[in-house]
């Protein structure tokens, strides 16, 4: 088993880190557009979508089933499942991995239902780590508005229903927000998470996000 | 009352207290009467009222179904599996085990982490990782482990119980052999040396499992009888100060 940081592949893995409602995912999707048009095999994967495991954890949803410790595991295993099939493949070829969410997620949603911080990033040791990794940090009360007047309903475990803090949806999703939050930016020093303010216009976003990812590939082009 | 000790962290949202029940776990390779002496076992305590519960890998609500699932392929990954069983062991551990200890169950458990420690060691997995991901355990009262000295001993039991060679308990996704059985071998030796190796740092009572099934059932009886007697000498000597400080008090 290859530890974090440990990997040596020659592809580039770019990935969006952020609460929900940060943007990251409009962002990620322009990056994609762009890097196709500019003729670079791109490949992308997305948080919770591994096939072998997605059936169990939509069950699990619906049923309330989870505890702390077993959203933790089951979504390290639907990760696990990603990186051993679409993410260290295209990596060894030379492609580019897109993310859309990461280990980070991980870390900044188990630790915030209570999962000890060192226990849930050994976890995760086996991920590679990214090229870079973008943090879109916006303030707690913009995220959480875009969060909810752009959706009917606060589903159980997104608001943290589950940790019983309050019985109200959104005042349980505010406060599950702000302990993500937190975690976040505990990270960004710690994982070097590179941040970009989410409150900017998007198109400034994408260009300091092209840019930056621009600099990996120029870099790689060069030795070339 | 036993405090409950973890081998890592503990889950969050455990409670610390203590419970009166008696977590024994019945390990070993494929095919070395597991399952065979956990019935026996069950029965045995019953009779003499004791209130039981069985569980084992795979049969958590939460992965079981998915788990069983993934493995009916043969896209399921080295790590990935490894946490898909550590997901379905932590599920039974929260939702099944802890609570029936509680109430004051014997919890006998058909395989524990061992197993899974044992069979990611075969598959070349980070052996401290895994002990990392299964920190979320908690240490039982009693680990029988049914040992066999040579894998071939196995084999005789598959054949003699009408199944085929799984895929799995052959190893077959480690490319060890030409077909099932060489695999097979290959893959149990392999185990065999896990177990021994574990023997010692988690304290397994060693039971040899080549012996008749009814001596290794009198065996089982026997170290079992000692840790859930040595809980009702206990009970006894408190019923008797409670019955003499009430002398006392008259």
């Amino acid at each position: 088993m290859i530890s974090y940081g440990k990997h040596r592949l020659p592809g580039k893995l770019f990935v969006v880190e952020g609460t929900d409602g940060s943007g990251k995912s409009t962002q990620l999707a322009l990056l994609h557009q762009w890097l196709k048009a500019e003729g670079h095999p791109v490949f992308f994967s997305e948080w919770n979508s591994s096939p072998l495991v997605k059936e169990t954890t939509r069950r699990a949803k619906k049923r309330r089933l989870f505890t702390p410790t077993t959203f933790s595991l089951l979504h390290a295993t639907d990760f696990a499942d990603r990186t051993e099939r679409d993410i260290i493949p295209p990596l060894k070829a030379g492609a580019i991995v897109l993310a859309d969410r990461y280990i980070y997620t991980a870390f900044a949603r188990d630790v915030a239902r209570g999962c000890d911080r060192a226990w849930v990033r050994d976890l995760y040791r086996f991920a590679v780590r990214p090229t870079v990794a973008f943090f879109f940090r916006a303030p707690l009360d913009v995220a959480i508005d875009r969060v909810v007047s752009g959706r009917p309903a606060l589903k159980h475990y997104e608001a943290g229903l589950d940790m019983d803090w309050s019985d109200d949806a959104e005042e349980s999703f505010k406060i599950f927000q702000g302990r993500i939050l937190e975690e976040y930016d505990r990270m960004v020093s710690e994982f070097g998470l590179t941040v970009i303010d989410a409150t900017r216009s998007i198109v400034h976003q994408q260009r300091e996000m092209r840019r930056i990812v621009m600099r990996h590939l120029e870099g790689e082009e060069a030795a070339a | 009352m036993s405090e409950p000790k973890f081998y890592g962290t503990p889950p969050p949202g455990v409670a610390r207290e203590g419970y009166s029940g008696k977590l024994i776990v019945i390990e070993g390779t494929d095919g070395v009467g597991r399952s065979t002496h956990t019935a026996m076992l069950r029965s045995w305590l019953e009779a003499r009222g004791h209130a039981v519960i069985d569980t084992g890998m795979t049969r958590s609500v939460l992965a079981g179904r998915g788990l069983k699932e993934a493995k009916t392929g043969t896209t399921l990954g080295r790590l990935t599996m490894q946490l898909f069983y550590a997901t379905d062991f932590a599920d039974r551990l929260e939702n099944e085990m802890l609570p029936a200890l509680r109430a004051g169950f014997v919890v006998l458990t058909d395989r524990y982490i061992y197993s899974a420690i044992a069979r990611a060691a075969v598959r070349g997995v980070d052996p401290r990782w895994i002990r990392s991901v299964y920190g979320v355990a908690l240490v039982p009262d009693l680990i029988l482990y049914l040992r066999v000295q040579r894998a071939e001993e196995l084999v005789s039991r598959v054949l003699a119980s009408g199944r085929k060679f799984d895929y799995w308990e052959s190893g077959m996704d480690l490319n060890l052999g030409a077909d099932f059985y060489d695999s097979f071998v290959e893959y149990q030796t392999r185990l065999l040396v896990e177990f021994d190796r574990m023997a010692g740092e988690y304290g397994f009572r060693v039971v040899d499992a080549s012996r008749p099934i009814r001596r290794v059932a009198a065996d089982l009886r026997r170290a079992v009888a000692r840790v859930i007697e040595a809980d009702e000498a206990a009970d006894k000597t408190e019923g008797a100060s409670v019955a003499a400080s009430t002398i006392t008090d008259g």
